[in-house]
C-alpha cells in the first residue's frame, strides 16, 4: 500500500467550503476544515456534537470545591484556633475558599482539556498549510490514495478552489 | 494580498454588514481587511508611542526605586502610616486597581454571554487592562505589608510546625480571590488571543515570526480546534462571570467584616462591585481614546461603542450615588451616635475635601451623560472618564482613611498625611500599568481579529439564494 496523498483546497467562499465538505463526507472521506473564525455552518457540515471540554470543566470545578472543603476543614482541625466559644470548623467562611477554588480548578481544567482535545501546543511546522487561513480563506483537507484520490480531487475542484495543493503524507 | 487569488468582486454588501454586527465602516468588506487594519498596529511604532513609553518607563523606575530601594531597606516608617491610620494610600490604590480590573472581565465575559454586539472591538483591550490592573493591584498588599520577604506566609504551604493560615480571616479570602482572579483572567485573555497571534504569525517575518510561532502554540484554525475552542471559551466566560462579581465583594469584606464605623455595613459588596465596574469603564475610555487616535481605529471604535460604554457608566454611577445616599441616610436613621459622627465627619470633618471630590466626580459630573450630545462626543467622554477615575480613587481614600482616623475613642483619633514615598509609588503604579499596556498594543493584536470576523457577513458565492437562509 502506497502512502496516501494529502490534498488541501483553499476557498474564497463559505458556501463552496460547506458544499465541498458535504460532498466529500457523502463520498466517505475523512475531512479536515480550516477557517479564519469559528463558523457554525462548517461545524454543522462536519456533524459536530457537544465538545467533551464541558466534562473537563465540570470535573475540574467539582475537584476544586472538594479540595477547598477538605483542606480548610483539615487545617482547622490540624491546628485549631480557639476563639471564645466559636466553632473550630466554621463552614460559611470556607464557602468563599470553596468558590474560589471551584473557579480556579474549573478554569485550569478547561484549558488543559482544550489543549489535549485540540492537540495544542503543536510546534511542528505543518506540511501542507495556507497562511491565508488566518486571514480570509477557508480550507478543506483530505487524504486519499489510488482511485479515491481522483474522486476527492474532482469533488474539491467542483467548488472552484483558489488553490489546490498536494503532498505526500509524512505522518503516521 | 488575497485579491490576487481570484480577482472576483467582494461578496459583501455594506447593508448586510450593518444588519449582522456592529461594523458599519465602508472600508471593511472582506475578512482579511480586518487583518490588514489590526496587524498594521504591530508595525513600527510612531513618535507618540515612544513618548508615552519613555514616560511610562521612567515612572516604573521611580516606582521601583521608591519601593525596593527606599521603603524596603528603611522600613514602612518612610510612609505616613501610623496608629490609628494603619491603612492609607497603599490599600486605597490596591482597591482602586482591583476595581479597574473588573470592567475588563465584565466586557469580555458577561457581555459575551449576553451577546452584546458592541463588545467585539473593545474587549481585547479591556481584557488586557484587566490583567495588567490585577498585576498592579497584586503588588500593593506586598508593598503595604512592608516585610516583603515574608509574603509567602499567606500561602498555605506545608511547613515544619504545621501552621496554616486562618481561613476565617477576610485577608486570606482576599489572597485566594486575587490570585484566582489573576490566573483566570490571564488564562482567559491568552486563550482568546491564540487565534489572533496565529494570524500575526502568518504575516510576520524574522524574529517576530519565531516569537509568534511559539506563543501561538501552533494554532492553525482547524475545525476541531475551533470547535473545542468555542466551547472552552463559553465555559471560561461562565466561570469568570461569578468570579468578577465575587472578587470585589471579597475585597469589600476586608472592610465590612470589621466593626469600624463607616465600614461595618452589608451594602458594601454590591456597592463595591458597582463602583468597580464604574471606574473600570472609565479607565477603558481613558485608554481607548488615545489608542483609537494613535492607530487610526475610527472604523472599529465608533460613537456607537462609546455611547454604549457611556450608558453603562451612567447606570453604574447611579448605583454608586444611591449607595452613598443610603450610607448617609442609614447613619442618620440608625440613631447610632458613632455611626452618625463618622458620616458627619466625612462630610464636614478634617477630610471634607476628599469626600466632596468623591461626590462631585462620581455623583454630579456623570449627570452630563444623560445628554446624547455628550455621549456622542469623544473628547467630552475622555474628560468625564478622568473625573471618574479621580473620583473613584478618592472614594476608596475616603472609605479607608476617614473611617480609621476617627474611630470610637477620642484619644485614639489622629491624622494621616501620605509621604513622598507613598505618592511616588501611587504615581508609579499608573506608569507600571501603562508600561505593560503600551507593550501589549505593540506585541499582541489589540483588537480581536477573529471575533470581528464572526460578526461580518461570510463571503458567499451564491449570494441571492443563501442570504435569506442564513442564521
Amino acid at each position: 500500500m502506497s502512502a496516501p496523498t494529502g490534498i488541501l483546497a483553499s476557498y474564497e467562499y463559505l458556501d463552496s467550503t460547506v458544499d465541498a465538505i458535504t460532498g466529500l463526507r457523502k463520498a466517505g472521506f475523512e475531512v479536515k476544515a480550516y477557517a479564519p473564525y469559528p463558523d457554525h455552518h462548517i461545524e454543522h457540515a462536519l456533524g459536530y456534537d457537544q465538545s467533551p471540554v464541558r466534562v473537563w470543566t465540570l470535573v475540574g470545578g467539582l475537584t476544586g470545591t472538594a479540595t477547598a472543603l477538605a483542606f480548610t476543614v483539615w487545617t482547622s482541625v490540624d491546628w485549631p484556633i480557639v476563639v471564645g466559644g466559636k466553632p473550630i470548623v466554621s463552614i460559611p467562611p470556607y464557602v468563599i475558599i470553596m468558590f474560589e477554588l471551584t473557579v480556579l480548578f474549573g478554569a485550569l481544567a478547561t484549558i488543559i482539556g482544550l489543549f489535549i482535545l485540540s492537540r495544542l501546543p503543536n510546534l511542528k511546522p505543518a506540511v501542507i498549510y495556507d497562511p491565508e487561513f488566518t486571514a480570509g480563506r477557508y480550507g478543506v483537507y483530505v487524504e486519499a490514495d489510488g482511485t479515491r484520490l481522483d474522486e476527492a480531487r474532482r469533488i474539491l475542484n467542483d467548488e472552484e478552489p483558489i488553490e489546490l495543493r498536494e503532498g505526500q503524507v509524512a505522518h503516521v | 494580498m488575497a485579491n490576487g487569488g481570484t480577482g472576483t468582486a467582494t461578496a459583501t454588501a455594506p447593508e448586510t454588514a450593518t444588519e449582522r454586527g456592529a461594523l458599519t465602516h465602508p472600508d471593511l468588506h472582506r475578512l482579511d481587511d480586518v487583518n490588514r487594519d489590526v496587524l498594521k498596529m504591530l508595525g513600527r511604532p510612531g513618535k507618540g508611542w515612544w513618548a508615552l513609553f519613555g514616560l511610562a518607563a521612567t515612572g516604573v523606575g521611580v516606582f521601583l526605586t521608591a519601593w525596593l530601594l527606599i521603603q524596603v531597606p528603611f522600613g514602612i516608617g518612610v510612609s505616613g502610616l501610623n496608629s490609628p491610620v494603619g491603612w492609607g494610600v497603599y490599600i486605597t490604590t490596591f482597591v482602586f486597581w482591583v476595581g479597574i480590573a473588573h470592567s475588563g472581565t465584565l466586557i469580555s465575559a458577561i457581555l459575551f454571554l449576553f451577546r452584546a454586539p458592541w463588545r467585539q472591538s473593545i474587549y481585547r483591550a479591556a481584557e488586557a487592562m484587566t490583567v495588567f490592573a490585577v498585576m498592579t493591584a497584586g503588588l500593593f498588599p506586598l508593598i503595604h505589608v512592608g516585610r516583603l520577604w515574608h509574603a509567602y506566609w499567606l500561602i498555605p504551604y506545608p511547613n515544619s510546625r504545621f501552621l496554616w493560615p486562618n481561613f476565617k480571616s477576610p485577608l486570606i479570602w482576599d489572597v485566594f480571590a486575587i490570585t484566582t482572579y489573576f490566573t483566570v483572567s490571564a488564562t482567559f485573555f491568552f486563550l482568546g488571543t491564540i487565534p489572533d497571534i496565529a494570524a500575526a504569525r502568518d504575516r510576520a517575518t524574522g524574529l517576530r515570526k519565531k516569537f509568534y510561532t511559539v506563543i501561538s502554540l501552533g494554532w492553525q484554525g482547524t475545525d476541531s480546534q475551533w470547535h473545542h475552542f468555542g466551547k472552552a471559551y463559553i465555559y471560561l466566560a461562565a466561570l469568570a462571570t461569578p468570579l468578577v462579581l465575587s472578587v470585589h465583594s471579597v475585597v469589600s469584606w476586608d472592610f465590612a467584616m470589621s466593626i469600624v464605623p463607616g465600614w461595618h455595613t452589608t451594602i458594601f459588596a454590591p456597592y463595591f462591585v458597582a463602583g468597580a465596574i464604574y471606574s473600570g469603564i472609565a479607565m477603558v475610555i481613558t485608554l481607548i481614546v488615545p489608542m483609537r487616535k494613535i492607530f487610526g481605529l475610527e472604523a472599529y471604535l465608533t460613537t456607537k461603542h462609546f455611547d454604549a460604554m457611556a450608558k453603562l457608566m451612567l447606570l453604574t454611577s447611579l448605583i454608586v450615588l444611591y449607595a452613598y445616599l443610603c450610607e448617609f441616610f442609614l447613619a442618620w436613621y440608625s440613631g447610632e451616635e458613632v455611626e452618625r459622627t463618622a458620616f458627619w465627619n466625612r462630610l464636614f470633618g478634617n477630610y471634607w475635601w476628599a469626600t466632596w471630590i468623591m461626590l462631585t466626580c462620581n455623583g454630579f459630573v456623570p449627570v452630563m451623560l444623560w445628554f446624547k450630545r455628550v455621549r456622542h462626543s469623544i473628547p467630552a467622554l475622555f474628560v468625564i472618564s478622568f473625573f471618574v477615575n479621580i473620583g473613584m480613587w478618592f472614594e476608596r481614600y475616603v472609605i479607608v482613611v476617614t473611617s480609621l482616623h476617627h474611630e470610637y475613642e477620642p484619644f485614639a483619633w489622629g491624622m494621616y498625611r501620605p509621604s513622598v514615598v507613598e505618592m511616588c509609588i501611587l504615581v508609579g503604579s499608573f506608569c507600571w500599568f501603562g508600561f505593560w499596556f503600551l507593550l501589549f498594543t505593540r506585541l499582541l493584536p489589540p483588537i480581536a481579529i477573529q471575533e470581528l470576523k464572526e460578526v461580518m457577513p461570510p463571503p458567499m458565492r451564491k449570494k441571492a439564494t443563501t442570504q435569506g437562509a442564513d442564521s
